[in-house]
């Protein structure tokens, strides 16, 4: 009944709307006024134009500097951010500037020379100094854009530095795995035809160094020290993204890629910078995988380096939570692999089903 | 039948003058399978401003979602059908293909087909002095090759596992494995082969355009004398020419790689349960072909709204374009670097990064002639005497955009600034802006602008003012704003944004731009509106309701199938020559010869003027 009455009063504001435009025009043909090639509201249009120039430019400021750049400008909370954003402001500087003027001059010749009628266009083709001085600037200012920005693009995507840690970053639908090399500092080999329900990485287990391997529930790093991520991906492309570390790099199935950063900020530390007690840095999707792209979330904590330090010798092995995994462990590593794991009660392993094994007690 | 009369008018080109054989065609050959540049444009128009309704109801639906994520959505039911659930929400995959298709629709199907298929086709034989394209009939093959295309496209909607939704980059392995969303499969298969249909229909379009205008000149109309209009869609069509068949290429293997088990795209996958025995491929190469051609479809999009904009702003300001030459340079300059620049779409894809700087380096090149044509704009509305025609005001509107989006463009080709803002709502802001709203404004200038030669009959003024205020306002309302939120890191193609702490806020914001995108959407019916009803019943145009030099001027209020009733005019001089001083009027049209205007002549034209046979 309701959207019986909607339909019909909608019909009704149409039919009225057409009526009042049937008038108008009829009036429009009655004044004669289409004898004239100039609209009649010229003049207005043209201070309708000022008007959003002017317009624009209040809303622009307010909605810029009226306190609420604190939402959108998020805290960096990285070395090269710092760079990345300095770049990004002084980018804004200049386009800002060139933006409020070009449209100072659009809007304001589009009011100041309105068509009045004694007023004769002036003939004006060209004027090869301007057309000069206007490819010249833009050019010189380019190319100062380019060039620090090549700076910041070359020291940020170069080889990480001696001593990184290096942690592996996995995106599939939908979620994140991350594993981290253990205690040798190495991560050990994949390989994708062994991933299974369990081994979501595909971690190979013929390589040593992935005996003590670990994959934890989130994602800590060191503040102060570089942080390498490897990342792939298993099914789609994925995207790593932070925005507060300004950190981002595509996660590619079969190609695998890389990003180093240096965290500045602990999580407790953005925690009273932002006045948000729960603050988490979080890992986020940014390239299109799926349905469930939206949902991939995951938390990065950044510790203090000995808490980091702490936190990084308390994690088990993989292979220790997963003790039937040492079947894949070629037979002479077998013992190798369950001491690096710490598994303490192997012998089992020869029994023909190893999935009796319950190494974590 | 008619193929025969277009060869016959072709030889007659230049200087017949018994050309009176014109005889009536059936309704079919004449409205339907039309080899008329005039009812192919038309054709294309129309389809066109369907697709663009399309496009657009879907955006809204999708704004509904982001704006206000916990609505009610059950009365889009009788629509979308099972996409809404039960409880009345949006399927997040259908969100995705939704976005898909709104991308894919307003690229390829409005801002290429319905912008260049319109005013290529209408205005290069009406503004060279033509009777018709080069041929007719791959001009037919042109539409209804795109027509075919737009069946398929829009018949893949309706499938029920949804279309295409990889976004409109269709970037595998996403849009390769049938596994990893339920829109690459069927769907993604009617996308690949409508695009394929599409290409086709680009390059017969592209071809006929181009020989076109390189033989089918009138007397006099030397290159340096074309209008703007002619250079923009000249130099397009040769964009399209070089770029679409990349993307023929690009699609194809992915094609392979869907169906006969090839791995030019896939490479190490495990999905749905199980390892593919796929390898040695990379999605890269795709995205490497893919945006070879994508790249310079940008321009394709923009290059001629630019060209419109050029030829409306001169005729409304009474003044010469400034700096017609540099100009053409710019549209030269900006086509040759669009080939170089593809890979700054690939910034952060794992391209090595000495690559990325390269191309950092060529992109913020493109900087340049894009930024004299703006200035050159802004030059010639200076000491004007503007008249503001809802035409004009969709010029000076297109204009604003181009520099808006222009300059985000210098972050966005930053490799160091992009690796923060990539993929983010600012990307969206930005082009959006720099070739969404800019060309679909070139869009519009050109409709307004053309619309009495197309059906002898005036637009309405007032309406047209409405619409050009809300559209106006409203674009920068929805789109302004996203830069804000892109540069707190807001994510693109989200179906929701609560999952995460840092995007939680920025919801009234969300709402904000949802309710102006709905205005704006609305404000599109005034249009169409204005549209219609005025192709039957507005005022008798006269021929030249704008003063305005260029030859289409010159044609019969209807101009029928030919063109010119009698003979083709000959051109005298180049299209800009508004307020010259000493001449009576503030236009000298193309067809007026120097020894008539004496008053107005420079000493080079008084030379010229000597060389002209005296007219008969």
């Amino acid at each position: 009944m309701l959207n019986t009455i909607i339909i019909i009063a909608a019909i009704l504001i149409l039919v009225i709307l057409f009526a009042i435009f049937r008038v108008s025009s009829l009036v429009d043909v009655i004044k004669g006024d289409s004898s004239t090639k100039i609209p009649s509201s010229n003049g207005l249009q043209a201070n309708l134009l000022l008007l959003f120039l002017i317009a624009g430019l209040i809303g622009g400021f307010y909605y810029s500097f009226g306190g609420l750049e604190d939402d959108f400008v998020l805290p960096v909370a990285s070395k090269h951010g710092v760079i990345t954003d300095t770049l990004f402001w002084w980018t804004m500087a200049i386009t800002g500037v060139v933006f409020i003027v070009t449209h100072i001059f659009l809007f304001g010749f589009s009011w100041k020379y309105q068509h009045r009628k004694n007023q004769v266009a002036y003939f004006y083709p060209h004027n090869n100094k301007l057309e000069m001085i206007w490819t010249i600037i833009p050019a010189i200012v380019l190319a100062a854009l380019v060039f620090t920005g090549w700076k910041a693009w070359m020291d940020i995507t170069r080889e990480s530095p001696e001593g990184s840690e290096v942690i592996e970053i996995m995106g599939y639908q939908y979620a994140w795995s991350v594993r981290y090399p253990g205690a040798d500092n190495v991560l050990g080999d994949y390989d994708y035809l062994k991933i299974d329900a369990t081994n979501q990485m595909g971690i190979d287990f013929s390589d040593r160094a992935s005996f003590d391997d670990f994959i934890p529930r989130e994602i800590h790093v060191p503040k102060g020290k570089p942080v390498r991520f490897n990342i792939r991906a298993r099914d789609v492309i994925h995207s790593v993204y932070q925005p507060h570390f300004r950190l981002q790099m595509n996660a590619v199935p079969g190609m695998p890629t890389q990003f180093w950063f240096e965290p500045t900020k602990t999580t407790e530390e953005m925690r009273v910078e932002t006045k948000n007690p729960d603050f988490q840095y979080e890992l986020v999707c940014n390239k299109i995988c799926g349905q469930g792209h939206f949902a991939m979330r995951y938390i990065i904590v950044v510790d203090e380096l000995e808490d980091y330090k702490e936190w990084f010798k308390s994690q088990e092995p993989w292979l220790k939570q997963n003790a039937d995994y040492l079947t894949e462990v070629p037979a002479k590593l077998r013992e190798a692999a369950s001491i690096v794991a710490g598994i303490e009660n192997p012998s089992d392993l020869d029994a023909p089903n190893g999935l009796t094994i319950s190494g974590s007690k | 039948m008619s193929i025969t009369d277009i060869q016959v008018t072709d030889e007659l080109v230049h200087g017949d003058d018994h050309h009176e054989e014109h005889h009536e065609q059936s309704f079919i050959f004449k409205y339907i399978f039309s080899t008329d540049h005039k009812t192919i444009a038309k054709q294309f128009l129309i389809t066109g401003i369907f697709w663009a309704i399309l496009g657009g109801g879907l955006s809204v639906i999708f704004r509904l979602q982001l704006g206000f994520p916990d609505m009610d959505m059950g009365f889009l039911q009788p629509f979308l059908g099972d996409w809404i659930s039960n409880s009345g929400k949006l399927d997040p995959e259908f969100y995705l293909a939704m976005i898909t298709m709104h991308g894919t629709i307003m690229v390829f199907f409005v801002l290429t087909a319905g912008l260049s298929g319109t005013f290529s086709n209408y205005l290069i034989p009406l503004q060279l002095g033509a009777r018709d394209m080069a041929s007719g009939f791959m001009n037919l093959l042109s539409y209804w090759f795109f027509f075919l295309s737009s069946v398929i496209m829009f018949i893949s909607m309706f499938l029920s596992t949804g279309p295409a939704s990889g976004g409109w980059t269709i970037y595998p392995p996403l849009s390769a494995l049938p596994q990893a969303m339920s829109g690459s499969g069927m769907g993604m298969t009617l996308w690949l082969v409508s695009m394929v249909f599409f290409i086709a229909s680009t390059l017969l379009g592209g071809i006929n355009y181009i020989t076109t205008v390189i033989n089918l000149r009138t007397e006099g109309m030397t290159f340096r004398r074309m209008p703007l209009t002619i250079w923009a869609f000249f130099i397009t069509a040769v964009l399209g020419l070089l770029s679409f068949p990349v993307l023929v290429a690009c699609v194809l293997l992915l094609v392979f790689d869907r169906s006969f088990g090839t791995s030019f795209y896939l490479s190490e996958i495990f999905i749905g349960g199980e390892a593919l025995p796929n390898l040695g491929g990379s999605p890269i190469l795709f995205q490497h072909l893919f945006w070879f051609l994508g790249h310079p479809e940008v321009y394709i999009v923009i290059l001629p709204a630019l060209g419109i904009t050029s030829e409306v702003i001169s005729t409304n300001s009474r003044k010469p374009i400034f700096g017609y030459t540099a100009m053409i340079g710019s549209i030269l300059a900006i086509a040759f670097l669009s080939f170089i620049v593809w890979a700054h779409h690939m910034f952060i894809t794992g391209m090595n990064p000495f690559l990325g700087s390269i191309f950092m380096f060529l992109t913020l090149i493109i900087a340049i002639p894009s930024a004299v044509k703006a200035f050159n704009y802004i030059t010639t509305l200076w000491k004007g005497n503007l008249v503001f025609t809802p035409a004009m005001l969709f010029s000076i509107g297109l204009v604003s955009f181009f520099i808006s989006g222009g300059l985000t463009g210098l972050f966005l080709g930053n490799a160091a600034i992009d690796i923060n803002l990539h993929d983010t709502y600012f990307v969206v802001a930005h082009f959006h802006l720099v070739m969404g709203s800019a060309a679909f404004f070139g869009l519009l200038a050109g409709v307004y602008h053309w619309f009495p030669k197309m059906f002898g009959r005036m637009m309405d003024e007032k309406l047209g003012y409405i619409h050009f205020w809300l559209t106006f306002v409203g674009v920068y309302l929805v789109f302004f704003p996203l830069h804000y939120i892109g540069i707190a890191g807001f994510p693109r193609r989200y179906y929701s944004f609560t999952n995460f702490d840092a995007f939680s806020s920025f919801v009234d914001l969300n709402s904000f731009v949802t309710v102006a995108a709905i205005i704006t959407f609305g404000a599109q019916f005034i249009f169409l509106f204005n549209f219609f009803y005025n192709i039957f019943k507005g005022k008798k145009a006269p021929l030249n309701p704008w003063n305005s030099n260029t030859l289409e001027w010159t044609t019969p209020r209807i101009p029928e199938h030919g063109n010119w009733p009698g003979e083709i005019p000959k051109v005298y001089r180049w299209p800009y020559d508004y307020s010259k001083p000493g001449a009576k009027d503030d236009f000298i049209p193309q067809t007026v010869p120097y020894h008539q205007t004496k008053e107005s002549n420079t000493d080079f034209e008084n030379e010229e003027s000597k060389k002209e046979q005296p007219a008969t």
